[in-house]
């Protein structure tokens, strides 16, 4: 049952882990991109769209298929079409110096609308009496396990029976913590977020940092959407079926106080938050929609504890939300 | 985008983008138009490529998923176009202080559900109970004041500890959704549907349910015009949107206008939700606002902060939005696409802003090299 719990909780929170990831990325340079709810959605639906073509070739025929390829053309899909939406994204703040709120919610706005639209398109092509697109034969080449987990009882269940995709997304986020401590890459993007006028003299491309930072967390961030489809809905996709998990791994950037290694953990509490009302015995329905307020509730807590704490390591961003020209004081 | 010049080579780049205050209004407004007619033609083409209908035919299904047909003298189609525009731009007025205040409230949603389900308890509790009269006065009250509530809890936060607003106020959109959620469990027997009650309801002018609204909703907008051009309120709202520093240098007290704009701002998204509870649906659920908190946001900003602009760009953004859902159905596309025709539009219009407020400077060939 505990077991159980938590291998739910780490299914529920790696999608909000890749978000925040990306977020984390996005942000650190200054952008506050509120288009990722959209940009999951579009990653998603890119994979889905990767995967329903590559089945089709095949014939439906699992056999067929071939696993490396199963994998690398709906996960390069993913990449991609979230990318697309990071470039347009970055194209209006950074080149054209839009306002980031608008601009952020006006992408979400088409990011749902694109995944739902498509995913509408791909439901009726399949002719199914479902309102889904059901890829359960790519599914299964995503959540291959380690041959020996079953083997380990407990501890197999919890560490080694995921998804390539769940190590992946803690891979990518202790990746992305070392790049941003440890390495120039990292100072240099840093920098850009906190003061980009500072930068700028000091002779880092800001517009070529800002570019590559939403781009890269755009794709990370896409991935997420991936990463449901696949895994926590075995392959089926079904229009607004992801909800609202993009905002969620915004809520996540502020709990884990803009460090990816925070939001490993931070990823596993809100997906256990989000799923506890299905664990504690004898709780009503109606209990249950209150206890889905919880990640929520968490999160303005801790909004509210490190604004009053005012340490200056757990801040926001300098300038972020801000547009950086050249030629303003 | 300004390029590098390296050390290396002293040649000028091409051009390079200068900024600009001199543009005259009429130039501005007509970059903004052009792009709207440009970005709803592509929207069109857009659709025609996958409908396989021209793009005049096109156009006409727009036009009559909006206006329905005019000439059979039906306007039952014209009378919902209005109430949408009505919703949509109470929400953004209800934004707009906030937004010249540069405090960014993206809760608009749950500020109005807040108003809206302070409306559905009044109903179910008092109706029947007091008259009539008196139940649409306690519910306008009680929405108010619980839109303010839902509003000032980030504002006093902002004020006090310079709490990040955008993320919080967020936030209590999705406690409010679920706060909805449970009342409607409760309220609902379970079956998730509360039905529709018949105290309280905002009273019918003629033979029009939705005429209340909308007049509510005018007399807002020039308020709110007023409000923010004329008053007081309005030019310490201005000062502190320019700058705290400023606002504070000159005796305005920075932490007292945020929370009191705050509270205006939640109780105007308080009476949005009155609207939609009281005036139109005479339920609740938690889709009652739709995502539209969000759109009003970008309508405010369209708008320019002026409501009387925002009226314009609202009769655009529902336009697209019913026609496109209109063209969807005619020709069996998914519903979304009208999500994606808005989300086009307002790209690009946000992206046109850059041609108002830069201009390109071409490098000139014969000017003196200075360093």
């Amino acid at each position: 049952m505990i077991v159980q719990f938590i291998c739910r909780a780490i299914l529920l929170g790696v999608p909000l882990l890749y978000g925040s990831t990306g977020e984390i990325i996005t942000e650190k340079s200054g952008h506050l991109n509120l288009g990722i709810p959209g940009i999951m959605y579009t990653g998603a639906i890119s994979g889905v769209i990767g995967a329903f073509l590559y089945e089709h070739a095949c014939g439906n025929d699992a056999d067929k298929m071939n696993g490396i390829l199963a994998i690398l053309i709906p996960f390069l899909c993913a990449i991609i079409g979230a990318m697309l939406m990071g470039l347009v994204y970055s194209f209006l703040t950074v080149t054209l110096r839009a306002n980031q709120n608008v601009t952020g919610l006006a992408i979400t706005t088409f990011g749902i609308g694109i995944g739902n639209f498509f995913g509408g398109s791909l439901i009726k092509l399949t002719d199914s009496d479902m309102p889904s697109v059901a890829l359960s034969k790519t599914s299964q080449f995503f959540c291959t396990k380690l041959p020996f987990a079953d083997d380990l009882g407990w501890f197999g269940d919890i560490f080694l029976s995921h998804d390539f995709l769940t190590y992946l997304a803690i891979a990518i986020a202790i990746g992305t913590s070392f790049v941003l401590n440890r390495t120039r890459v990292g100072l240099n993007l840093r920098s850009v977020g906190e003061n980009p006028a500072t930068a700028d003299a000091a002779g880092i491309n800001v517009t070529k940092y800002r570019y590559l930072a939403t781009c890269v967390g755009s794709a990370v961030a896409g991935l997420g959407g991936l990463q449901y489809v696949m895994a926590y809905a075995n392959g089926v996709w079904s229009n607004n079926a992801f909800g609202d998990r993009g905002w969620m791994a915004i809520a996540l950037v502020i709990f884990a106080l803009w460090k990816p290694s925070i939001a490993i953990v931070g990823s596993l509490l809100f997906g256990a938050l989000c799923n506890a009302n299905n664990y504690i015995q004898g709780l009503g329905t109606e209990t249950q929609e209150l206890f889905k307020m919880l990640p929520y509730v968490v999160t303005i807590i801790v909004l509210v504890f490190t604004s009053m704490r005012k340490k200056r390591e757990h801040q926001p961003p300098e300038s972020l939300g801000l547009n950086y020209f050249r030629e303003e004081r | 985008m300004t390029t590098k010049q390296t050390v290396k080579s002293h040649r000028e780049p091409l051009f390079h983008v200068a900024k600009r205050d001199d543009m005259a209004w009429w130039q501005a407004w007509l970059i903004r138009a052009v792009t709207i007619i440009l970005s709803v033609v592509a929207v069109g083409v857009i659709s025609m490529m996958l409908t396989e209908k021209s793009l005049f035919e096109t156009f006409e299904i727009m036009y009559r998923g909006v206006f329905g047909r005019i000439e059979t003298g039906s306007t039952v189609m014209l009378w919902k176009y209005l109430q949408e525009i009505a919703i949509l731009l109470c929400l953004a007025l209800a934004l707009t202080p906030a937004f010249k205040m540069k405090f960014w409230n993206c809760g608009a949603e749950g500020q109005a559900l807040m108003g809206g389900f302070a409306a559905m308890i009044c109903m179910i509790e008092l109706g029947g109970k007091v008259p009539d009269g008196a139940l649409i006065a306690i519910i306008a009250v009680a929405s108010m004041l619980t839109g303010a509530l839902w509003g000032l809890v980030p504002a006093v936060f902002k004020a006090y500890f310079n709490t990040n607003e955008t993320l919080f106020t967020l936030m209590m959109n999705y406690i409010a959704t679920q706060i909805i959620a449970y009342y409607v469990y409760i309220k609902g027997g379970g079956s998730n549907i509360i039905q529709p009650v018949t105290h309280g309801n905002l009273p019918v002018i003629g033979t029009n349910r939705y005429l209340v609204n909308i007049l509510i909703v005018a007399v807002l907008t020039v308020i709110m015009f007023v409000y923010l051009k004329y008053s007081k309120h309005g030019y310490e709202i201005n000062v502190v949107g320019e700058s705290q520093n400023t606002a504070r240098y000159i005796g305005i007290n920075v932490k007292k206008v945020i929370i009191r704009t705050m509270i205006i701002s939640g109780a105007v998204c308080g009476i949005a939700g009155m609207l939609l509870v009281a005036g139109t649906d005479h339920t609740i659920n938690t889709k009652t606002v739709g995502g539209q908190g969000f759109t009003a946001i970008m309508i405010s900003w369209l708008g320019q902060f002026n409501p009387f602009i925002m009226v314009i760009m609202t009769a655009i953004v529902i336009f697209l939005r019913l026609g496109t859902a209109k063209v969807a159905d005619t020709c069996l596309l998914n519903a979304s696409f009208a999500d994606i025709a808005v989300g086009i539009v307002i790209l690009c219009v946000v992206g046109c802003e850059f041609f108002i407020r830069y201009t390109f400077k071409f490098r000139h060939k014969k000017k003196e090299e200075t360093v």
